[in-house]
């Protein structure tokens, strides 16, 4: 694993949600860098502003005060359209217990993202492929209701990864998960972020699974905290 | 249509469901189309088939009731026959009586005529697809419509009609229909159609005035030429109407008419917004799962094309349903006694109209798509 300069590059980010009295600072004051090929695992517990951290790197809001940089291009100051072409083209999600589309097979959830991403998949990354890099290719014609946690939960990094994204954004993963299967997806994702290079950001507030991730980073009432250096 | 395609396949049970309201909708649209034209041709059909351009009729008469109120003289015809443009005026009577026909072999069959007084000669007189054509000569002969040749009366068969005792002879059948007010043509000659106007029977005296009088101008316009029914009505003193202006003075017509497209379009409301709701709810239903893809990057214009093209699929199927189930229906309606005609146009124009509505409805439910979060994918925090 090589890592150059940082692909998701937070400075001083701040985010307030809602208004007047119930204002709160969801992010306060957040850096973070992210390089290709990192796992970076943000811990805390729920309100901690983990999800608004995903919501900020993702490009589905903007932040108040601060930059959110991805290839060059300052998302704080995007249109919507630019910030949808970000997600389309630059990001891959990974929600918990998966957030698969119902109506699709596994192997058509992959198909449909490329197909929002405007791309073909390369030889070596087409969805066949990829759902038997994550050990589902037996279960490509299958819907989600016909697949357990873990097993959406692949499917979920599979989609996310089919369209050759720089950033890997992972919201809760286990949390559907028992004990077991959770320490095989965070492997799962730990593998994929090494050998697609792609700066993984994971949120989550299950400590049994950060001993797969480069870096651990803490948030406590929107600010990033504690450093766990892994690798 | 990636996503709409699989949708559909994949709730079958919802579209299908949804489906078939629009087919039950469309099968009614149908059967109120061929109800419409069945009402339609029963009403009018006899005027339809005239080879007239426009009526023009005693300059006092209302539309609904022109047909049985106005008198016109031959001096007002011939007013007419004068203007510019005008190819052929003659006088035209209309009446309607009840009697009853009887045949050689002793059958009597119950009848009620729309008596239609035409010159024997003139551009009015019908060319009787068995038997003979009007003739002056023979003031008693009448060529009847193909519908009450249908209903058992026979060329020779003789109508005696109610209450003047007139009796007139079947020379001729006309092929189609030939109905006014729901009731059969016959055509008869003018001078004789002036007889039964005055209620003179057999031998009774007639007024002099009423060899002069018909009850309106009937008018055929040069080909290519307008006719200018300004200028007509001051020279003759009449009040003119286009052909079909004229149905409005067909009994009930208009009643019946403007009744059913009342239904008709009440059905086109309710079918968009059965679309609307079902589509709206479809849409409530997968608010997260649209969240997921407007998170993915999809665009809220792919989602609603995808949604618009999935809604086409299902109206134009169901419709299509509901149409061939229509026809079918109405293939047995067309040989009963229900005043019912299918004909390609209107049931054409429904079902482009059921379709077209449907989308709109779809559309105007698909715009919430545009409104859905993507950051709610994540759990929905701003």
């Amino acid at each position: 694993m090589t890592r150059g300069s940082a692909a998701l590059e937070l400075a001083h980010v701040t985010l307030r949600l809602g208004d007047g009295d119930a204002q709160v600072t969801a992010l306060d004051d957040v850096t973070l860098d992210v390089t290709p090929g990192e796992l970076v695992a943000v811990l805390g517990p729920s309100g901690s502003g983990k999800s608004s951290l995903l919501a900020v790197a993702g490009g589905l809001t903007r932040p108040d005060e601060g930059s959110v940089r991805v290839g060059g291009v300052d998302l704080a100051t995007a249109s919507r359209r630019e910030l949808a072409r970000y997600r389309r083209e630059q990001v891959g999600f990974v929600f918990q217990s998966g957030n698969l589309i119902p109506a699709l097979t596994a192997v058509d959830q992959l198909r449909f993202a490329l197909r929002i991403a405007g791309r073909r998949a390369d030889a070596a990354h087409t969805p066949e492929l990829l759902l038997e890099r994550v050990g589902m290719s037996a279960r490509a014609g299958h819907r989600p209701h016909q697949l357990s946690g873990g097993e959406r939960q692949r499917v979920g990094i599979a989609r996310a990864l089919v369209t050759r994204p720089s950033v890997l954004l992972v919201d809760e993963p286990t949390a559907a998960l028992d004990r077991a299967r959770s320490r095989e997806i965070v492997a799962l994702l730990a593998q994929e972020t090494h050998e697609f290079g792609v700066a993984t950001v994971m949120v989550t507030h299950d400590h049994d699974v950060i001993g797969a991730c480069d870096r651990v980073l803490e948030m406590v009432d929107g600010k990033l905290g504690q450093v766990h250096a892994h690798s | 249509m990636f996503l709409g395609a699989r949708e559909l396949l994949f709730a079958r049970g919802h579209f299908s469901l949804m489906g078939a309201v629009v087919a039950l909708i469309a099968l009614l649209v149908v059967l109120l189309s061929g109800l419409s034209t069945g009402l339609v041709n029963d009403g009018v059909s006899g005027l339809q088939r005239l080879p007239v351009t426009a009526f023009a009729f005693d300059d006092d008469t209302k539309t609904d009731s022109a047909f049985s109120r106005s008198v016109v003289s031959f001096d007002q015809v011939a007013d007419w026959a004068d203007q510019p443009g005008v190819a052929e005026a003659a006088p035209f009577g209309n009446a309607l009586v009840n009697g009853s026909a009887t045949g050689g072999d002793g059958r009597t069959v119950p009848v009620d005529l729309a008596l239609f007084g035409v010159p024997a000669g003139s551009f009015l007189a019908p060319e009787p697809v068995e038997g003979n054509r009007l003739d002056d000569g023979d003031p008693a002969g009448i060529v009847i419509s193909g519908t009450l040749a249908d209903q058992g009366v026979r060329i020779g068969d003789t109508v005696v009609l109610d209450r003047i005792g007139t009796e007139l002879t079947v020379v001729g059948t006309l092929a189609e229909q030939h109905t006014y007010g729901h009731v059969d043509v016959a055509y008869v000659p003018l001078a004789t159609w002036q007889e039964v106007h005055a209620g003179a029977g057999p031998g009774d005296p007639l007024r002099e005035e009423a060899r002069s009088e018909a009850t309106a101008v009937a008018l055929l316009a040069e080909d290519g030429a307008q006719l200018d029914p300004a200028a007509g009505d001051d020279a003759a003193g009449t009040r003119t109407l286009t052909l079909e202006e004229s149905f409005g003075a067909s009994p009930g017509y208009t009643a019946e008419t403007s009744t059913l497209n009342l239904i008709e379009g009440f059905l086109y409301v309710i079918s968009a917004l059965v679309i609307g709701a079902f589509f709206t709810v479809w849409t409530i239903n997968r608010r997260h799962e649209l969240a997921v893809i407007r998170a993915m990057g999809g665009t809220a214009g792919y989602l609603v094309r995808d949604t618009v093209a999935q809604a086409a699929v299902v109206l134009v199927l169901a419709t299509a349903v509901g149409v061939l189930a229509g026809l079918g229906l109405g293939a047995l309606l067309a040989g009963s006694s229900m005043p019912f005609a299918l004909e390609a146009a209107p049931v054409a124009t429904a079902a482009a109209l059921l379709v077209l509505l449907g989308l709109l409805g779809a559309a105007a439910a698909a715009v919430r798509i545009a409104r859905i979060d993507p950051l709610t994918a994540l759990g929905g925090q701003r």
